[in-house]
């Protein structure tokens, strides 16, 4: 109640210092240095140090103490890192001293959704630069001022402000006084690139150490004094509710305290709890147990019957019919109805889950009409606005502070499990801390979309393509938040479809009806997925048909260096680019060429290779990145595959963190290798059928590849993301060295066991 | 009824439900949140640490299998977090969201305490019980031979 109090007061506070002008970071926070049981007073009251704050995103002490705030929820990317290394290197301070603090969501930062591979691009390094170049700036003019001499001639560098021609300096901390009196320039000096000292160099990750010593905080480690633990048990149906329940066996179990309805929201459902039984308990462990005790009956839904075996069946229907057409250039029907040489082929991506290492969870404290969360979220405000939205709270009432997540790949991004923290809070009227437990995780999640496409070609006698039609079946995400979506979007297509960068005179594009029984969410490089493995195996088929090695295949149907220009591509209406303008981030095939050289020459494509091994390549351009990648594989007499080496080659631009890039490329090779051998969410009278990680398989040590080498190629174009445009090319790349080893072409993912049982 | 044990060295008297799994006991009662929750069934490893010397999945082993037993969780492997496992860690960067990693460390270092130089085979045995899902095999494989001093430590980072 304390807490809540001066909460309260120094909200205000807040409030009115805004309103006079000055910006200064409200209640950003350091988990990592914050005990538990202080954490949520301190998180709030700790910002307003009388630091000196040129901008949101930094502070200066008197001190000299150089406070950075992240924006951006740091699931594995390394983007507190990353953010720091820019405004560090910008600003000219010491970066192995600075005080780094999570922002809470707050629309002042711009979006913090991290989400698209967007954190680093989308103009947040200039953001960061502009934030760190201000404050240089201001502490420049400061010295110039002291010592009477031109600001020009002053400069920074660990946290020194220095004239190097009469030797004077100035520690930071001694010019904040001054800086803090001087007007904000709306143009900074900003630095030289080549003066930069640690972006496009190695620098130790921030939160390194913490990871290393069981320090660092995650959603599920978060705790608020007094709280009590959550463990629901959802509908396990997407659209079913409670009927009936006796928690009389529940209530029972030492520790458990209460068992509480949470009311869920209809398909479709958004960001919103599922609904279902709260077992309110005083440990985890009676949680669990009260769980498992409860006995419920569950209402009908009109998704009872989602069986994946028939699912795949409506789904062939429908590809194997005329569907909407999304895109159609030239005449694609009568050019392969007239054709010679006509290939087809039908390709299946089952529903995978992004089961993070951590599942979800979150801790809310409802008090009165304020509530206070700490959760694993990939978007703060999305958080607090659904928790405003379902508790009726007002947003700016709500403040969300992010842990580190326990990876994430697009499920936090969808904060149903924060709602349902805050709903418990305010009926118990204490903190409560919802766990999810691995069960909930995979069996009520947003499984990523399930698909369907088939891929027919026409190509004349020297092996060009000349016609290609592509009919894809798969429930679209905006079913989630809008009734009547039943065909994969215009937005989804954009990913690897409608900007599938082939020169071919005749292309059409047509979805098929594939309505959504799950919550359909995206996942790390969301349709890419079995866009890339459709469209890349298929140029792999189509290849081997002309008699053509693929990487020859490849190069000869990106055709000349060009930018594609993508409002002549028949596509019915503008196509997306993941957000970004055409003319600033083109579709450029020579940037395709260049990432299939680079991998091709570093992975010693044409090599001969021993009988039952095989390489397979293919490239794709997704969040405005170029990748291609080789796979090498080694088949076994009874089908066991193993996978000796991957190559990858990004052109991603300018990389800030070349050394994180490379981690993120390796981990998308892993998590490629995973949805194309191991993993599947199927659904029977449904419900899920894979709910523990025993029965959902993922790439462990032994499937790994030995090796996965990557390479840079910065082709000096305009920045584009990292986390996710790894993860299209390796999957069909390694159902291409499968062929390439074996002869044997497989079109249903996952691979698992098929060629042992073939 | 009450079950003595050690944690990081220090002597713990639980009185409990015996069935409550280690993992608990050490998240809830003692704070011990190094040790992490991912499955409940033994299946992913994020929960690893060392039951005298021996690494365990700690989500199934019930509090009354643990009595008189050696606890030891990442935040008591090393006093200094200078383990060798955590120095190779760190020179070869091997964590990105770093949620499994406890475990994976903990599985490392019960693996070259028992086989001193694994074999790739030993690695693939020990460690596929530890899942990443952001992928850092290739690092824990090459971090794990220079803890066990095969190889000379990499490269990248070290700790801030």
């Amino acid at each position: 109640m304390a807490t809540t109090e001066k909460t309260l007061q120094r909200r205000d506070f807040l409030g009115k210092l805004a309103q006079t002008g000055l910006v200064i970071a409200i209640g950003a926070s350091s988990v990592r240095r914050l005990e538990a049981a202080d954490r949520l007073e301190r998180g709030l009251l700790n910002a307003p140090d009388g630091a000196w704050a040129p901008g949101v995103f930094l502070r200066i002490a008197d001190d000299g103490t150089v406070t950075i705030i992240c924006h951006r929820s740091e699931m594995g990317q390394g983007i507190r890192t990353g953010m720091a290394m820019v405004i560090a290197d910008e600003l000219g301070c010491d970066f192995k001293a600075i005080v780094l603090e999570q922002a809470l969501g707050n629309d002042k930062y711009g979006s913090q959704n991290t989400d698209g591979s967007t954190s680093m691009r989308n103009g947040a390094y200039d953001t960061m630069r502009q934030a760190g170049a201000v404050a240089r700036t201001l502490l420049e003019d400061a010295a110039a001022a002291e010592w009477g001499v031109a600001a020009s001639t002053v400069s920074t560098r660990n946290g020194i402000v220095s004239h190097t021609a009469s030797g004077r300096s100035l520690p930071f901390g001694k010019l904040v006084a001054r800086a803090r009196t001087l007007p904000v320039p709306a143009k900074p000096r900003l630095k030289d690139e080549s003066q930069f000292t640690m972006i496009g160099k190695t620098v130790p990750g921030i939160d390194l150490t913490d990871m290393l010593t069981g320090k660092a905080i995650y959603g599920q480690d978060a705790t608020m004094p007094g709280m009590k633990i959550a463990v629901i048990l959802h509908p396990p149906v997407y659209g079913s509710k409670v009927a009936s329940f006796d928690a009389s066996a529940a209530l029972k179990i030492k520790g458990v305290e209460q068992v509480i309805e949470v009311p869920g929201a209809p398909p479709p459902s958004g960001f919103m709890p599922l609904g279902g039984l709260a077992v309110i308990a005083s440990s985890t462990w009676a949680a669990i147990k009260g769980r498992e005790a409860l006995k419920v009956t569950w209402s009908a839904s009109p998704n009872d019957k989602y069986d994946s075996a028939v699912y795949r069946t409506e789904l062939e229907g429908a590809v194997r019919a005329e569907g909407k057409t999304v895109r159609s250039l030239g005449d694609a029907p009568g050019a392969l109805a007239s054709a010679g040489k006509k290939i087809e082929a039908e390709y299946y991506a089952p529903h995978i889950a992004h089961a993070p290492m951590e599942p979800p969870a979150a801790v809310a404290s409802v008090t009165g009409d304020t509530c206070e969360v700490w959760t694993c979220t990939q978007n703060p405000q999305a958080a607090r606005d659904t928790v405003a939205g379902f508790l009726k709270l007002k947003p700016e009432n709500v403040a969300v502070h992010v842990t580190l997540l326990g990876g994430a790949f697009g499920r936090k991004s969808k904060p149903d499990y924060v709602a349902e923290a805050a709903f418990l809070s305010q009926k118990i009227g204490k903190p409560v801390k919802v766990v999810w437990t691995r069960e909930d995780d995979l069996g009520v999640g947003y499984p990523h979309t399930v698909s369907m496409q088939r891929i027919e070609a026409a190509m004349d006698a020297s092996g060009k393509i000349t016609a290609w039609r592509h009919r894809i079946a798969s429930p679209p995400i905006p079913s989630v938040f809008a009734p009547g979506q039943d065909y994969h979007s215009e937005g989804e297509l954009a990913l690897g479809v409608l900007d599938m960068p082939y020169e071919i005179p005749n292309v059409r594009v047509e979805a098929g009806k594939a309505p959504a029984h799950v919550r359909i969410g995206w996942f790390r490089s969301v349709s890419n997925v079995p866009q890339a493995f459709a469209v890349s195996s298929f140029m792999d088929e189509l290849a081997h048909a002309a008699g053509k090695d693929p990487l020859e295949f490849l190069m000869q149907s990106l055709g000349s260096d060009r930018i594609i220009d993508m409002t002549k591509t028949g596509s019915l209406k503008p196509v997306d680019n993941y957000g970004a303008k055409w003319e600033d981030h083109p579709n450029d095939t020579a940037r395709h060429k260049r990432v299939l050289q680079a991998v091709a020459r570093e992975a010693g494509w044409g090599r001969k290779l021993p009988k039952g091994e095989g390489m397979g390549i293919a490239v794709h351009r997704s969040f405005l990145t170029y990748v291609a990648s080789v796979v090498h594989v080694k088949v076994g007499p009874k089908g066991k595959i193993t996978i000796p080496r991957v190559d990858i080659a990004m052109d991603c631009g300018y990389a800030v963190h070349p050394e994180r890039v490379r981690s993120q490329c390796e981990g998308a090779v892993i998590m490629s290798i995973s949805n194309a051998m191991t993993s599947e969410l199927s659904f029977k009278a449904g419900k899920a059928v894979q709910t523990n990680l025993n029965a959902y398989k993922v790439v462990r040590m032994a499937q790994a590849p030995r090796e996965i080498k990557v390479h840079l190629v910065n082709s000096g174009g305009p920045m584009g993301g990292v986390g996710e445009p790894g993860v299209p090319p390796v999957a069909p790349a390694l159902a291409n060295a499968i062929f390439a080893a074996t002869g044997k072409r497989l079109r249903t993912l996952p691979i698992g066991d098929q060629l042992a049982k073939a | 009824m009450a079950i003595k044990l050690t944690v990081n060295g220090a002597p713990r008297t639980y009185d409990g439900d015996p069935a409550q799994p280690l993992l608990w006991y050490l998240r809830d009662e003692l704070g011990l949140t190094g040790t992490k929750f991912g499955c409940g069934i033994a299946a992913c490893g994020a929960c690893t640490l060392h039951v005298n010397g021996t690494a365990v999945q700690s989500c199934v082993v019930p509090m009354s299998a643990a009595a008189n037993g050696k606890v030891t969780t990442i935040e008591g492997l090393s006093e200094k977090g200078n383990h060798p496992v955590q120095q190779a860690w760190a020179a070869a960067n091997v964590p990105q969201c770093g949620y499994c990693q406890p475990g994976q460390m903990m599985a490392a270092a019960a693996l070259i305490k028992k086989k001193g130089k694994p074999t790739e085979a030993d690695v693939d045995e020990a460690m596929s019980l530890v899942i990443c899902r952001c992928g850092t095999y290739t690092r824990i494989r090459e971090a794990i031979k220079a803890a066990a001093g095969m190889t000379p430590a990499a490269s990248t980072t070290g700790g801030r």
